[in-house]
């Protein structure tokens, strides 16, 4: 049997749209001297030219989005809705309202530039707002001329749509963590500056003149730290207490201990002998802390690791009562109601095809690219989205009710685990207190029975100096800089436990579909006779009539140019096509639509052997015979074998795909055990095949991409998300990796191997420096100014340290 | 000596001052987005005052 391969149409043409980069077809527009590549790019070329805003163009070259996929026209039609568009405004007093867009397009300076011109455009827009990182606009506008679908609809028309979803209606009022914490390292920074400078009297021994100007200095640091005890420490010992209270000792309990001893032994020598005692050091210890918090605590603003389903969600549906249709919220949404879904709308609850001719597109649940058919009566599942024309829906349960959004509601409640008790340095930490406690009570025996005072003296100088805080100070650094690192590679980790999390992982299990594959991207294989010319000219002008994704595919995978007249067209819904050409009958469908014509066949039987029929495969026959099939074919990604080879070897790798088993053989052959690899998985399979193998106390790192896997990514120890634009669509996720970056994997995973060695290494140093401290602090020799030498220095080395050495590993594994 | 205090207290209410504009500038969100102003300040109205012009010759 020969195979005859079809590439899709191939790049002929070089010349790209002026607007927005695409190559444009034979047929391109020209105005102005330059070329657009469709009417949508050229009229917003035109309205851009006439409002004079050309600097869009000169700024980036082709920096527009392709109008080619043309907006419907009624999508926004939910934005007049009073009551909801109240909950998307950020302001409104009746006149000018405020409001702020997601909108993921945003991609540069011209964005920037067009998005800040609005007003240009519509002169009842009064200003509008990019936050770039953020890719957020906020617009205000006097509501009473222009309305917020308006505003909206113009986004769109410019080609920056918003995404509006179920989710920012029910905004939750997001407390800005980060600001609290530049609070507290101003406050810190402030209070470290002003103690150093009145301390400097007691470094240089410098022979105070008189006995009450030193008394007033010490007032004033007291004073000083008051509030870095208070306000900068107190989740320290916050954290601590908590720990305490769970029979847990964390880091946070050696480095309140620190923290305490230092101030209470300084303020003590404040108000006993006027002389600061180490309230520099204590207010140093405090910054640095702090620093390495900030450090640590690099976020990507931009992507949202902790999606629920809500976010994907439309926020209203159309819901037909007494044959008028109205929009109303999704929240309102009750069982029984009847909804009308129309082309490019996402279903959002599971519902019972009532009317229409369902053809559901769960890419965005399974990764799988082609649409299923359903006919009336079927149950549809929530989350695909219809194409084609309208469909009426009986809805069956609520919205959060859905069987996918029931799995992944499962899991919001555990994503919550309690930071502070994970860790290397915790794990650390319980050792470390008794060892420090054990050495200050020894020092404290020992020096007892000599001199009470020196006793005491050297139980708080030992708790001084073992405080920890270098210790502390190592993992965020340290994996501060490799989340940075990852996340110039396109690997944007959720946080840094993540990375610690990742280090230990044994077992890496692959979806396939979407993850191993290319989503969206399909090849067209055709298998049987080799067809002439003038057959592949009837094929393509056949399959012209219809607009079933499979057809369209079939259409641009024919070279032939030329088109024939197709008479007595006939498309069967679900089953297939046929038609007359020139006297020829050319058919083209599943099996099941061959079967109603079985017995014309007569001759042909090679293909009645196949087993099983895949969605994926139409038959094609030409006067009754039968020439071959059509088959779909995913496409792999570039290096996806080789990353699955590499990991292989340290990894224990399986692979868990929803779809059939078409491909067995060679995914078989490439995990070398046909027990490592499951076909026809459910979500709920996968989540419990994570389940299982947890059991048996291995670490899992999932990846994974589409909906379906929510659970399993969850559930695992972590769930890397794989995504072609890493704005879009990604389940709940520990981390997003740009599918780009796949060949990448094994590189990643052995770096942050390296990022835990790096952190025991400056773990050594640290307490290098500890024994130099402990050393004299046994004595009781510990003075305040080699404290204040001491301290600051083990924190700066061990900050210097793992920053420089992380980079340094990372540009020797390519990643700089 | 009190000269010494009086200087205590004045470099404490300048470093105070700073202080208080660090805390301002966090509170009003100049720290919330570090790179679109990097950019936005590159753009110029150069269009708008050829725009001006066009309209002003047109008008005489």
């Amino acid at each position: 049997m020969s195979k005859t391969q079809l590439k899709e149409i191939s790049q002929e043409i070089d010349i790209v749209c002026y607007h927005c980069g695409e190559i444009c077809p034979s047929d391109a527009i020209h105005k102005d001297e330059k070329i657009f590549c469709c009417q949508g790019c050229k009229v917003v070329y035109e309205i851009l030219n006439e409002k004079n805003l050309c600097t869009y163009y000169d700024l980036n070259e082709s920096p527009g989005k392709t109008q080619q996929t043309l907006l419907l026209k009624n999508k926004y039609e939910y934005l007049d809705d009073a009551e909801l568009t109240g909950k998307l405004l950020d302001f409104s007093d009746g006149k000018i309202s405020t409001v702020t867009f997601f909108i993921p397009q945003m991609h540069c300076s011209s964005c920037i530039w067009l998005l800040e011109n609005l007003f240009k455009i519509h002169h009842e827009i009064l200003q509008s707002r990019v936050n770039f990182v953020e890719k957020k606009l906020s617009v205000s506008f006097q509501s009473n001329k222009i309305s917020l679908r308006q505003v909206v609809e113009l986004l769109a028309f410019i080609g920056y749509e918003p995404q509006i979803s179920f989710e920012d209606v029910e905004k939750k009022s997001v407390e800005n963590v980060n600001k609290k914490l530049y609070y507290k390292v101003g406050l810190a920074g402030f209070g470290f500056g002003n103690i150093m400078l009145l301390s400097f009297p007691e470094y240089l021994s410098i022979d105070v003149s008189s006995e009450s100007l030193r008394t007033i200095f010490s007032y004033v640091i007291f004073l000083l730290s008051l509030p870095l005890l208070f306000y900068c420490g107190s989740e320290y010992f916050i954290s601590a207490f908590k720990g305490l209270r769970k029979k847990f000792v964390n880091i946070d309990v050696p480095l309140s201990l620190g923290i305490v001893a230092l101030f209470g032994k300084s303020a003590f020598e404040i108000f006993t002998h006027g002389s600061p005692g180490y309230m520099d050091s204590f207010a140093g210890l405090m910054f640095f802390l702090l620093l390495g918090k900030i450090f640590q605590n690099k976020t990507y603003d931009v992507l949202n690791f902790d999606r629920n389903y809500k976010s994907f969600f439309p926020i209203s549906v159309t819901v037909k009562k007494n044959g008028n249709e109205k929009s109303i919220p999704l929240s309102q949404l009750k069982i029984g109601e009847r909804i009308v879904v129309k082309n490019g709308e996402l279903i959002p609850a599971d519902a019972i095809l009532f009317y229409g001719e369902g053809n559901i597109d769960y890419s965005f649940v399974t990764g799988e690219s082609a649409p299923v058919g359903k006919v009336v009566g079927e149950m549809i599942y929530a989350g695909g989205r219809q194409i084609g024309s309208s469909i009426e829906l009986e809805v069956l349960k609520d919205v959060s009710q859905s069987y996918l959004t029931q799995l992944w509601n499962n899991f919001q409640a555990k994503s919550g685990v309690e930071f502070s008790f994970t860790g290397i340095a915790n794990s650390l930490s319980k050792y470390f207190t008794f060892a420090i406690l054990l050495i200050a009570v020894l020092a404290f025996i020992y020096w007892i029975r000599i001199d009470a005072n020196i006793a005491i003296t050297a139980f708080i100088t030992v708790l001084i100096v073992a405080c920890p805080c270098a210790l502390a100070m190592s993992t965020p650094f340290t994996l501060g800089n490799t989340l940075r690192i990852f996340g110039k590679n396109d690997f944007y980790v959720k946080n840094i436990r993540v990375l610690e999390d990742m280090a230990k992982v044994d077992t890496i299990v692959w979806d396939k579909t979407g993850t191993l594959t290319k989503s969206g991207e399909t090849e067209i294989e055709f298998t049987g006779a080799i067809l002439s010319s003038e057959e592949n000219t009837l094929v393509k002008s056949l399959v012209r009539n219809s607009n079933h994704p499979l057809s369209k595919k079939i259409f641009t995978a024919i070279k032939e140019s030329s088109l024939l007249k197709v008479e007595n067209f006939i498309e069967i819904a679900g089953q297939g096509i046929q038609g007359e050409i020139a006297g020829q009958r050319i058919k083209i469908g599943g099996e099941s639509f061959f079967a109603l014509n079985k017995a014309k066949e007569g001759e042909e039987t090679i293909y009645e052997s196949i087993p099983i029929p895949v969605s994926s495969e139409v038959y094609l026959s030409i006067n009754d015979v039968v020439k071959g099939k059509y088959k779909i074919q995913n496409k792999y990604r570039d290096e996806a074998d080789l990353v699955i080879k590499q990991t292989q070897k340290k990894y224990d790798s399986y692979l868990l795909s929803g779809d059939n088993e078409t491909e067995k053989s060679y995914l078989v052959n490439l995990f070398e055990n046909e027990e490592k690899v499951f076909f026809r998985q459910s979500p709920l399979a996968k989540l419990n095949f994570i389940k299982k193998l947890q059991m048996g106390k291995q670490k899992i790192l999932m990846l994974g991409d589409g909906l379906n896997d929510a659970g399993a990514l969850a559930q695992s120890n972590v769930g890397i998300s794989i995504s072609e634009d890493i704005l879009n669509f990604t389940p709940a996720s520990d981390a997003i990796l740009n599918a780009k970056m796949l060949k990448n994997l094994p590189t990643f995973l052995n770096f942050t191997a390296i990022s835990l060695k790096i952190i025991y290494a400056s773990f050594c140093i640290s307490i290098l420096y500890n024994f130099v401290g402990l050393y004299f602090a046994v004595q009781g020799l510990l003075s305040p100014l080699f404290s204040a030498i001491l301290m600051p220095l083990s924190s700066i080395s061990v900050v210097v340290f793992t920053t420089l050495t992380t980079t340094f590993f990372a540009k020797r594994k390519g990643l700089l | 000596m009190s000269v010494i205090v009086v200087l205590i207290l004045f470099s404490m209410m300048v470093a105070g001052g700073f202080l208080v504009a660090f805390l301002w500038a966090v509170k009003s969100g100049q720290y919330d987005d570090k790179y679109t102003p990097s950019v936005r300040m590159l753009f110029d109205d150069k269009e708008q005052t050829i725009l001006n012009e066009k309209t002003n010759k047109t008008n005489s």
